[in-house]
């Protein structure tokens, strides 16, 4: 069985983010870029299950569309216990041109996981759009996911409890907080093997983009906290009835 | 020229601070308050690969150049000086000695054991009445039946005493040569009748770090045990600490950067008289002048590290990157805590932390008075 992990490249959680001149597009200087989040933790995941049912998981590849600077993202992800990857050579311009150019590379692979969502621009659908690209069956909101025999033990979170489902591969699962505990660190041994092990760059396919950025938005800035004497609860309480509003 | 990191030393540098930040920082005030080492950490070092980084896969080791190694030190430095400490000095005067000046057969015997993590070693140099002036060592050494028989006592030695320190490499004076005392480098196993390894308490800094008292009372080892050559445990000595030095640079450096993080985050938080303190010109200058010292702490130490990748003399860069690093670390801590104003006092503030921890390292592994002697020398006063 062969696993292809979807990696996005997003601004470190903590970044304090600005736009360029026009508002189109985050202003990339000085960030810090990392795994997505939700696609670390598949990660780890995929990686997990290759430590426990080792024979039955050929390899598992990461993949990636982006330009060259995303390379250190993805090294990090070989770092971490990815055996390949993947750069399709391509601005990530929204999520079904994206989508497109994983379709190219995707088909081989039995499982697919996909992040619930990007930590830069909420983006949540490259992974349904691929699932239907590849005429493959999907689950989306996957908190937990094994292997027994020749089938997927996945959990999902559903509204008020969870949801217990046995499926076949192929598949295209996208995972939610759950899916691992927490994602891994590197040893300096994978880091020095990550050196070694492939990246191939891979021409984009021909695509449209349907979407376009016209412009962004910072949230108004909060507003000035107030303090209340720890003996006033008769003038917090004022305050949230008649500033806040909210009693 | 190019200042940039390598996507690699990048990485490395990006992974520490993830353990620094997920595994240390949320126990390290415990840790200091209660100096009690941490073996778990240590083991935890030793999983992800940061115990002889520098050396090959043979022996346990990463591979790795020197400038991989003082970042990770560095980027322990910048959360906690004491795990920065057991790793620097492990690193540094455990394993490279051993890994420098063993015979195939040393290496082989102690150091993956050393570079997973399980145990550490240490470097006996310092004594109750040798400090700056190490050829006043009396610890002594001489062989008796095909044994080396050694005799005193070391202080202040760093991963001397925990329960997974492994032994120790002592110096001991083993003779004398026209008329100079001649000082030869003994492996002593930690359970060698004889040889008692008694932990210092009621420490200022570094309290999370292990400090040993060493005791050696006719402690009989096989003569095999000699690590370099008889009468070479000088020139083992001096470039053991030409290459300590660069670790302790990278302790001030990280220490330095750590505080100043504080400080900046704090100055922009706190507010004064109805604005944020960092908006008064006379703290703001304070932030600037500490950014500037780290920027040119972190040149002059990388390049001394580029050095010694290359295969170059770097006695002269490690001096002064040893010197700058440690005194810009104390003048940054003193600052931030400054900028904390009494908060900056109280346990519950890691500044207060790095002031303490940053004090050591004008000290250790040469004075920064050594230090201007080493430097003046080189340059031919």
């Amino acid at each position: 069985m062969k696993i292809l992990v979807l990696i996005g490249n997003v601004p470190d959680t903590t970044t304090k983010i600005k736009f360029n001149a026009d508002n189109t597009a985050i202003d990339a200087s000085g960030v810090q870029w990392i795994i997505n989040p939700w696609d670390e933790l598949a990660l780890t995941r995929a990686i997990e299950l290759k430590e426990a049912h080792g024979a039955a998981i050929e390899k598992i590849v990461v993949a990636n569309v982006g330009r060259s600077e995303t390379e250190a993202t993805l090294r990090k992800a070989l770092a971490v216990g990815a055996d390949e990857a993947i750069r399709i050579d391509a601005d990530p311009l929204d999520a079904l041109y994206v989508a497109t150019q994983l379709a190219a590379v995707a088909a081989d692979y039995d499982l697919i996981l996909a992040g619930i969502e990007n930590a830069d621009y909420n983006g949540t659908a490259v992974g349904g759009m691929l699932a239907e690209l590849l005429n493959r069956k999907s689950v989306s909101a996957v908190s937990g996911i094994d292997l027994e025999g020749d089938l997927l033990k996945i959990s999902r979170e559903i509204d008020g409890g969870a949801q217990q489902l046995s499926m076949s591969l192929p598949l295209l699962a996208v995972v939610q907080k759950g899916i691992a505990k927490e994602p891994r660190i590197p040893a300096m041994r994978g880091i020095m093997m990550a050196r070694k092990k492939p990246l191939n760059v891979i021409a984009a396919a021909d695509a449209e983009a349907l979407t376009a950025f016209e412009y962004f938005e910072l949230p108004p800035a909060k507003a000035a906290c107030k303090m209340v004497e720890e003996d006033q609860a008769a003038s917090l309480i004022r305050i949230l009835h008649e500033e806040a509003k909210v009693l | 020229m190019n200042f940039d990191l390598s996507e690699e030393h990048q990485l490395i540098r990006e992974t520490v601070r993830e353990f620094a930040e997920r595994e240390i920082k949320p126990v390290a005030q415990e840790l200091d308050e209660k100096a009690e080492f941490s073996t778990t950490l240590t083991k935890r070092m030793g999983e992800l690969g940061l115990f002889g980084m520098y050396l090959p896969e043979k022996y346990g080791g990463q591979g790795l150049d020197t400038l991989s190694y003082i970042i990770a030190v560095e980027e322990l430095a910048r959360i906690d000086g004491s795990q920065a400490a057991t790793l620097a000095a492990h690193n540094s005067l455990g394993i490279g000695p051993l890994y420098y000046y063993g015979t195939e057969e040393q290496k082989l015997k102690y150091l993956p054991r050393l570079c997973s993590g399980e145990a550490l070693w240490s470097f006996g140099l310092t004594e109750p009445g040798a400090g700056s002036d190490s050829r006043g060592s009396k610890t002594t050494a001489e062989i008796q039946d095909d044994e080396w028989v050694i005799n005193g006592s070391k202080i202040f030695i760093t991963n001397g005493a925990s329960d997974i320190n492994m032994g120790c490499t002592v110096q001991a004076v083993s003779g004398e040569k026209d008329g100079k005392k001649q000082f030869t480098t003994i492996l002593v196993d930690g359970d060698t009748k004889g040889f008692k390894r008694v932990p210092m308490h009621n420490k200022m800094m570094w309290r999370a770090s292990d400090t040993a008292e060493l005791f050696f009372d006719d402690v009989r080892v096989p003569k095999a045990n000699l690590l370099g050559e008889i009468g070479q445990g000088s020139k083992i000595m001096l470039a053991t600490l030409d290459a300590g030095r660069l670790s302790i640079a990278a302790m001030g450096l990280g220490a330095a950067q750590g505080a100043y993080e504080l400080a900046l985050a704090y100055a922009k938080e706190r507010k004064q008289f109805g604005q944020p303190i960092s908006k008064f010109q006379i703290n703001s200058f304070k932030l600037a002048d500490m950014a500037m010292k780290i920027e040119l702490a972190r040149n002059l130490l990388y390049k001394a590290c580029w050095l010694k990748d290359e295969g170059r003399p770097f006695g002269l860069e490690s001096a002064m990157a040893k010197l700058y690093c440690s005194e810009i670390a104390k003048e940054v801590a003193d600052e931030a805590v400054q900028l904390h104003g009494g908060y900056g006092l109280m346990k519950d503030y890691a500044v207060e932390r790095f002031y303490r921890d940053q004090r050591l390292l004008q000290i250790g592994e040469g004075t920064s008075e050594i230090q201007r002697l080493v430097i003046s020398r080189y340059i031919g006063c």
